[in-house]
């Protein structure tokens, strides 16, 4: 597999599984409000994915379901970070959510750099949607961190952060760790972090349920 | 907080009252406006109001004849027919 | 009644609107909450039972299309909930009503999905049948209720193609494929055949006397039948109901759907009405310190 594909995947698995993850919400959100507006991030997020998975896709001969579904558990190149479970724990998925914003923005602003211009392309696209993911995480940071509540975002930015440095190749973690600092003065960079390749233990049951229809009647069209 | 919404569905349109939705202030107020009247593109353009900012006129008074300033007060049939027998150019 | 009750009676009957800030009868106030929060409920109950799916739907369209689905519902229990609010009664006390078993919803969201079939089967007629009373919503004396119900049906509409397209995919796939549909329609017929409410006169029921209703029960599941089980039976699906025929009169014959069964499940006995309730209950009692706390404070 080229190094181009094995990004894509990186990336779409990355998309896929977060947004997977931030749809277990809807339904249950803390508002019904919040409900709806949680429910668009997570669909984006599969978007996205789709989308990666189909610049992929064309380079490997297959098709964007096949390569979001069809694969064994540990072909999948997606972080630790994102397979965590987090329902029903708002602080840490408002976290998580922050974090990945960071992240995601600056390997995103890399790739729209990229000479590759499908990417460089369908990057911009990622990024315009996202700008309004970037906000409704700052807006939710400011106001939990403004709450009486303040402390659990400061938890779970402890157990989070490491893990969402694992999201980011070597060269890229300095700008995430001074822009994350720069809004909460959250750093815990000297934390070990889980590198990529290493699943959560949730990731396996995660992949039988997202998988199981689909495996019930392999290769049907659904 | 309640917020009340108007869209807009196409440029050139009036915005129109579209719903109402409970936020703690207004940032969080245009994040759910967003997704709750734009979400499929199905709007132009979207205003959202704090409920307490619109204030409602629903009585008029109108007790006395106004038809002079509207156009009922204006029935002009009978003195049509009778000028144009004056000038001889009524149709026979 | 009195005579100002009386007039306003006549007034919505000939087809007259009312607006939250104008009187009305103890009566019609008390009535449209009750109507419009079961409403409500039957929106957030009913989001419980299809989201159990969106982890396991098997490609990223299917995945899509029912988390929207899902969030639709979620932003429609949100629309009514507002209108209740404005009526007077706040949503807390809505959802306390709810999860304490005091207040009802429809009676198909106390039913189990089982499968994938059950997915197409629910968004299919499931749907269809709620969309045919939203409709007829649209004409509800109440303003505020029957404007709102113009977006809700609006965003319906996408939920029966989607439901169709799950369906008719399956019809097309697999033998497998085919048996899931047909086992859950066998399942959802008899829920289905009671969602629209026994066959009261509409004259006797008094949401029709006031017009919060525009239409009668047996009217709505006529019209459901016409339009639905032509639907099903060019698919080769069977509907399991030996006596279910369309009379030359253009009056569709069932065999009597089991009435006590209905009541039976709307006070809160079906199969999985506890279960629900206390998945609302728990996720309320989990999320509770956001509201409370970081969404009730200034910022």
């Amino acid at each position: 597999m080229s190094g181009r594909a094995q990004a894509l995947l990186e990336l779409a698995d990355d998309e896929l599984v977060l947004g997977w993850r931030d749809s277990e919400w809807t339904g249950i959100a803390p508002s019904l409000e919040e409900d709806v507006a949680f429910s668009s991030i997570a669909q984006n997020e599969i978007g996205h994915a789709r989308a990666l998975y189909e610049l992929a896709a064309r380079e490997l001969g297959t098709t964007a379901d096949e390569l979001a579904f069809d694969r064994p558990p540990d072909d999948y190149r997606c972080s630790r970070f994102v397979e965590l479970r987090l329902v029903p724990e708002w602080d840490q998925t408002i976290v998580r959510h922050y974090l990945y914003e960071v992240a995601d923005g600056v390997r995103i602003e890399e790739l729209r750099r990229s000479g590759d211009s499908e990417i460089a392309g369908l990057a911009a696209k990622i990024d315009r949607e996202e700008v309004y993911h970037r906000i409704h995480a700052e807006m939710w940071i400011d106001r939990l961190r403004g709450s009486r509540e303040a402390e659990r975002a400061d938890a779970a930015a402890e157990r989070l952060y490491p893990l969402a440095l694992g999201l980011l190749d070597e060269a890229l973690r300095p700008v995430f760790v001074e822009r994350v600092a720069a809004k909460t003065g959250w750093d815990f960079s000297g934390e070990a972090t889980a590198p990529r390749g290493e699943h959560d233990d949730g990731w396996e049951p995660l992949w039988q349920e997202m998988t199981e229809v689909r495996r019930s009647e392999p290769g049907a069209k659904w | 907080m309640v917020f009340e919404v108007f869209r807009q569905e196409r440029k050139g349109q009036a915005f129109q009252h579209a719903g109402s939705l409970a936020a703690p202030d207004e940032r969080f107020a245009e994040e759910y406006a967003r997704e709750f009247y734009g979400r499929r593109g199905e709007s132009q353009a979207v205003w959202v109001v704090p409920r307490e900012a619109i204030h409602e006129i629903d009585d008029f008074a109108d007790e006395l004849e106004r038809n002079y300033h509207r156009v009922d007060g204006y029935s002009l049939k009978e003195k049509l027919r009778a000028a144009r027998e004056r000038a001889g150019t009524s149709a026979s | 009644m009195t005579g100002r009750e009386e007039a306003f009676l006549e007034y919505v009957q000939a087809g007259g609107q009312v607006e939250t800030t104008d009187w009305m009868p103890d009566e019609y106030r008390s009535k449209l909450i009750k109507f419009i929060e079961m409403h409500g409920n039957s929106e957030l109950m009913g989001v419980l039972p299809e989201r159990e799916w969106i982890g396991r739907a098997p490609t990223l369209q299917r995945k899509l299309a029912l988390t929207a689905k899902v969030q639709d519902e979620a932003g429609h229990a949100q629309l009514i909930y507002r209108v209740v609010e404005d009526l007077g009664k706040p949503r807390e006390r809505c959802l306390d009503d709810l999860v304490s078993g005091k207040a009802k919803f429809h009676n198909v969201f106390h039913y189990p999905t089982r499968t994938w079939g059950d997915v197409g089967v629910i968004a299919w007629l499931v749907d269809a049948a709620a969309i045919i009373s939203q409709k007829a919503l649209l004409k509800c004396s109440y303003a505020p209720y029957a404007r709102i119900m113009k977006k809700i049906c609006w965003e319906e509409s996408f939920h029966i193609l989607h439901g169709r397209d799950v369906v008719l995919t399956m019809m097309l796939g697999t033998e497998g494929q085919r048996a899931l549909v047909q086992e859950a329609l066998d399942r959802w017929w008899a829920p289905l055949m009671t969602f629209h409410g026994n066959p009261i006169p509409k004259v006797d029921d008094p949401m029709y006397v006031w017009r919060i209703k525009s239409q009668g029960n047996e009217e709505a599941r006529q019209q459901f039948l016409d339009g639905y089980v032509p639907q099903i039976w060019e698919l080769g699906l069977t509907v399991p109901d030996p006596k279910l025929r369309r009379r030359e009169d253009g009056v569709w014959e069932y065999a009597e759907p089991d009435w006590d069964e209905l009541r039976h499940v709307v006070t809160g006995h079906g199969p999985k009405t506890e279960e629900r309730l206390a998945l609302r209950r728990l996720t309320r009692e989990q999320t509770a310190w956001v509201r409370d706390i970081v969404l009730a404070e200034a910022a």
